[in-house]
């Protein structure tokens, strides 16, 4: 395990390039959740904005 | 034809693209995992470059990716001039973020890999500066898009820099064969068999389509949020609120 975690001295340029994907993915999901909930928040507000009115 | 034009109708494609995003996400986990199993753990060392070479499973995908979604985003773009329809302009916008990304990618994996193979991180060759050069498109696209208030001139603005700028791609992807560059030339092709063990292309591949059907997956995921934006205060989306309130209330 150790010796596949040191990608025979490369750790530092393989896990730099597989987290840093990771990481971009992740943050890709995460921003596209967070713009998700709030499109459909002002979504809802305008569609019970208009029901009411 | 009518068809099409069903189906390029924002209200048409929104349950759509709900029901297909989850599918694509699910493949491209699946696919992820058995392309990082092959890559990292069933394939071989290089005898050349030891394990530095398997950041090839993550550089080349986001390559490929980065060159794919902005042709992709450009012929959404000349649909969008030449037909007018809205759904074309929403998909080249939800393409945009996820294609920089990718671009991103190539050239963070890339630096890593050049370092030490090349000694170096960076250079000006043509393939790299190139790459570069599509960032600053896909940035440039967005920018602009960002920068004009109104969605329906942002998005004829945007088209044309993302139709202008599609020339970059034949640009990075034969600059390996038309300049001297440090870069190495295509490991794959259509016309020459592969340069590579089987094992070693496989986990490519996997990982290639795997990065395929997570930009799909994505995309469709974006497209939907901006149809909701866009659409606010249509009937059709008051009543999908509506309906899905109350499946909220009775569940």
């Amino acid at each position: 395990m150790t010796e596949w975690l040191a990608m025979g001295g490369y750790a530092g340029y393989v896990w730099g390039s597989y987290s840093v994907c990771a990481a971009a993915i992740a943050i890709e999901l995460w921003r596209l959740r967070v713009r998700r909930l709030g499109a459909l928040r002002a979504a809802r507000i305008e569609a019970e904005a208009g029901i009411a009115g | 034809m009518a068809w099409i034009y069903r189906y390029a109708s924002p209200a048409t494609f929104y349950p759509v693209a709900g029901v297909l995003a989850p599918w694509f996400m699910a493949a491209a986990a699946l696919l992820a995992g058995l392309g990082l199993y092959i890559g990292l753990i069933a394939a071989p060392t290089d005898f050349q470059q030891g394990d530095a070479y398997r950041i090839i499973y993550v550089h080349v995908p986001a390559a490929w990716m980065s060159m794919l979604i902005y042709i992709v985003m450009a012929i959404y773009a000349v649909l969008y001039l030449t037909f007018n329809t809205r759904l074309s302009a929403m998909m080249m916008n939800a393409l945009a973020p996820t294609g920089a990304m990718f671009t991103f990618l190539a050239l963070w994996t890339g630096a890593l890999w050049g370092r030490p193979t090349w000694g170096t991180y960076w250079v000006w060759d043509a393939r790299l500066t190139s790459e570069l050069i599509l960032l600053f498109l896909y940035f440039g696209f967005m920018a602009l898009n960002a920068a004009i208030e109104d969605a329906r001139r942002a998005d004829k603005a945007a088209a044309l820099v993302a139709i202008v700028g599609v020339v970059n791609v034949p640009i990075i992807y034969f600059s390996v064969q038309w300049w001297n560059t440090l870069h190495q030339g295509a490991s794959v092709s259509m016309t020459a068999s592969p340069k590579m063990a089987s094992i070693m292309l496989s986990g490519m591949l996997v990982m290639g389509l795997a990065a395929w059907m997570y930009a799909i997956g994505a995309a469709l995921k974006r497209v939907q949020t901006i149809i909701v934006e866009r659409e606010v205060g249509a009937d059709w989306l008051r009543r999908h609120l509506g309906d899905n309130a109350q499946v909220g209330r009775v569940a």
